[in-house]
């Protein structure tokens, strides 16, 4: 058996080389599918003249889209910064890990980071869950962490050294129980919740208690868990209730399942969701099915503000396809961490702590940040509705 | 009452996956007295294979009978030959070892699969599911209730996919109690040292058993994937453990038992969720066979039957 346990993986690698290979190829939004680049380490020269920041993503996993976005948005800063002579006549550089979206590997990769890599300040997570692991760890150790778009109110509550540039889940809530009441003008909803993510529940509460106090009606609330495939039973459940849209904060990942199975069972009802949704595999997922449903989300593509185009087009020319929320919340989070940085009076922890505390009226792409005495970002977000293959700006909500 | 039609109709159609993929563990079980935890991996590989197939065929191909009859050739074939390997190099060097190795060797497996099959080297796929491609044009059959809200639902593929299920179980009925080979497998079944003394060539009747199950295995993917549309290397896990339960509730070993404990399943989890709270499903699932095994401890066909495969 020593001997043959090495042969049979090779035979089984074989097989599945034999059989596997056409996968790559041709399928619908295929080429965007960034799933699993190898960690990269992106290091100038001279260890002393350079900063070095840490991130942690998702760069596998069923939310690989989210880490992936994130991380492109992060170097396309550094690159910025760095062409512009980097920050206090050093060159930055960033370590990044993969946490596979698992909370525990997040958690470690955070370790590793301010242990090992000694980075002066860290960026991530997109899921909330995996944000409140890493802030776990990087509070007690005094190691700034910025996230840029995890929206679950918890994560900056962790301390003073955690801090986010997009709003917030309660804010989230409002946004589309307001859409829902006043723009889409109806009064029974129901929610279909992912009882796994602590965002998926924290915007369904504040979904709930929102859109009933605009005299609005919740139907039933059904729960689901995160990487089921089959949601006809509570579907149909749901469908019992007839409710005239189906909030389903949920990730992209399910969504488009979902989507497929409400429309299979004659729910013809919109579906209204969150910025968990922004990724432009949903379209893959979701196919016609997800058509005409609703998010909320943090920019919007269409927007013809000068440096939002200027950025959409930076990206393009980098990585290839238009920046989701989460590439353009990861620029902006970087791009916040690098002023920070550059106004440190040291760059010790709680120097940089200060400095980012300080941002006031930052020209962000995905809105104007400012940071509240609680760390959190406070600013608009918008509404979009999905064609196909692409979104549509439909509204912006102030808060 | 037409809800609970349509409850029906969503039970029936997962129970009969379930019911597929217990019969592969069962049969293994049968003649090897192993609990192949690799199986709903070989599962997991049947649906990329049939996705590779898919696409390889293009959109106008792939969506024809002789397309969609190519695409499940393919997948089943393919892990025919999987299944054959892995009994080849995996198990078959255990056979005298103690049980609990094969074991062991088996949940090794399952992970270098579904683990392997998310990286994103060369032919892998990477761990982001996928869209599985829509291999047969849905078609709605009939509907009740007013044409806003529906109360019933029932589409083409819906009924396919059971059909195809109930003829993959008949033929494998068959196959095992009307043919040489089937009597050749019951013997090994009972006792392959003895029935190696018989002349029956028990090494090839346990290859074929593993080529069978995996078979099924990939047929029962493929219509899960026509099912559930969405894809992804971890799909075999959660799906194999359900069926392993399916396969214990019936009575493991036991070819209809595995049919009925899939089904039972099925509707169980549907009714939970659709009645009750949809975060007990699998508690109630998991539940389900503590109670079955508490009243009757082999299962509810396990003692009844007399033989077994």
């Amino acid at each position: 058996m020593r001997r043959t346990a090495p042969l049979l993986l090779a035979v089984l690698a074989l097989l599945a080389a034999g059989c596997e290979k056409k996968t790559r190829q041709p399928a619908v939004g295929e080429e965007q599918k960034g799933g699993a680049e190898q960690p990269v380490v992106r290091e100038a020269p001279g260890e002393e003249d350079t900063l070095l920041l840490g991130e942690v993503g998702s760069l596998t996993g069923a939310q690989a889209t989210f880490g992936v976005s994130t991380r492109n948005g992060i170097e396309l800063a550094l690159e910025e910064a760095n062409a512009a002579g980097g920050v206090k006549g050093k060159k930055l550089a960033v370590r990044v890990y993969d946490d596979q979206g698992k909370p525990e590997e997040a958690a470690q990769a955070v370790t590793r980071l301010i242990t090992q890599d000694k980075v002066l300040l860290i960026l991530g997570e997109v899921a909330s869950s995996n944000s409140i692991a890493m802030a776990e760890k990087a509070q007690p150790a005094g190691v700034p962490m910025i996230t840029p778009s995890s929206t679950n109110v918890e994560v900056t509550q962790k301390g003073d050294y955690i801090f986010r540039v997009c709003f917030t889940d309660p804010f989230q809530g409002y946004v589309m129980a307001k859409f829902a009441a006043d723009h889409l003008k109806v009064k029974k909803v129901a929610i279909l919740q992912d009882n796994k993510s602590a965002y998926s529940m924290g915007l369904s509460d504040v979904f709930t208690e929102k859109f009933q106090g605009m005299g609005g009606r919740i139907t039933t609330r059904e729960s689901y868990s995160q990487g089921d495939t089959d949601f006809r039973a509570q579907l149909t459940a749901i469908k019992k209730t007839r409710p005239e849209a189906v909030y389903v904060p949920g990730y992209y990942s399910d969504v488009g399942v979902i989507a497929r199975q409400a429309r299979e069972l004659g729910l013809m009802v919109p579906l209204l969701g969150g910025d968990g949704w922004d990724s432009e595999k949903l379209f893959e997922l979701g196919g016609s099915a997800i058509q005409g449903s609703y998010f909320s989300n943090h920019y919007s593509p269409d927007s013809p503000e000068p440096r939002v185009r200027q950025f959409i087009d930076r990206y393009k020319k980098a990585y290839g396809g238009v920046p989701d929320s989460m590439g353009a919340l990861g620029y902006d989070a970087a791009r916040v961490a690098i002023a920070a940085l550059e106004r440190a009076e040291s760059l010790t922890g709680p120097a940089i702590r200060d400095a980012i505390a300080q941002t006031k009226d930052f020209p962000g792409v995905a809105g104007t940040i400012t940071l509240d005495e609680n760390r959190n970002a406070v600013k608009p977000a918008v509404v979009l509705q999905v064609e196909e293959g692409k979104t549509r700006f439909v509204t912006t909500v102030n808060p | 009452m037409s809800e609970l039609i349509q409850h029906l109709i969503n039970g029936i159609a997962t129970g009969t996956i379930y019911a597929l993929v217990a019969l592969g563990y069962t049969m293994v079980y049968g003649v090897l007295k192993l609990i192949n935890f690799a199986h709903g991996d070989v599962m997991m590989v049947g649906v990329y294979m049939g996705y590779a197939t898919a696409f390889a065929l293009g959109r106008e191909a792939r969506s024809s009978l002789w397309g969609v009859l190519l695409i499940f050739l393919v997948a089943m074939a393919g892990c025919a030959l999987l299944g054959l390997i892995i009994e080849r190099f995996a198990y078959r060097p255990l056979r005298e070892k103690p049980r609990l190795t094969a074991l062991i060797t088996a949940i090794g497996i399952s992970f270098a699969l579904s683990y392997g099959f998310q990286l994103d080297i060369g032919f892998l796929p990477g761990a982001a599911p996928r869209a599985f491609p829509q291999i047969i044009q849905p078609v709605q059959w009939f509907t009740l209730g007013d044409p806003e809200f529906p109360d019933v639902v029932l589409w083409n593929w819906q009924v396919l996919s059971l059909l195809v299920a109930v003829g993959m179980m008949g033929g494998l009925q068959f196959l095992v109690y009307r043919t040489r080979f089937g009597r050749a497998m019951r013997a090994v079944s009972h006792d392959h040292r003895v029935a190696a003394l018989m002349g029956i060539p028990t090494d090839r009747v346990i290859a074929v058993t593993f080529m069978l199950g995996s078979a099924l295995a990939a047929g029962a993917g493929l219509l899960y994937a026509i099912k559930d549309t969405s894809v992804s290397p971890m799909m075999g896990l959660m799906v194999g453990l359900k069926a392993f339960v399916a396969a214990v509730i019936g009575g493991i070993g036991n070819v209809p038992g595995a049919m009925v404990g899939g089904l039972l399943l099925g509707l169980v989890e549907e009714f939970v969720v659709g009645y009750a709270a949809s975060t007990w499903r699998d508690a109630v699932a998991f539940g389900f066979l503590i109670i079955v095994l508490l009243v009757r401890p082999g299962g509810l066909f396990g003692r009844v039957a007399a033989e077994k495969v």
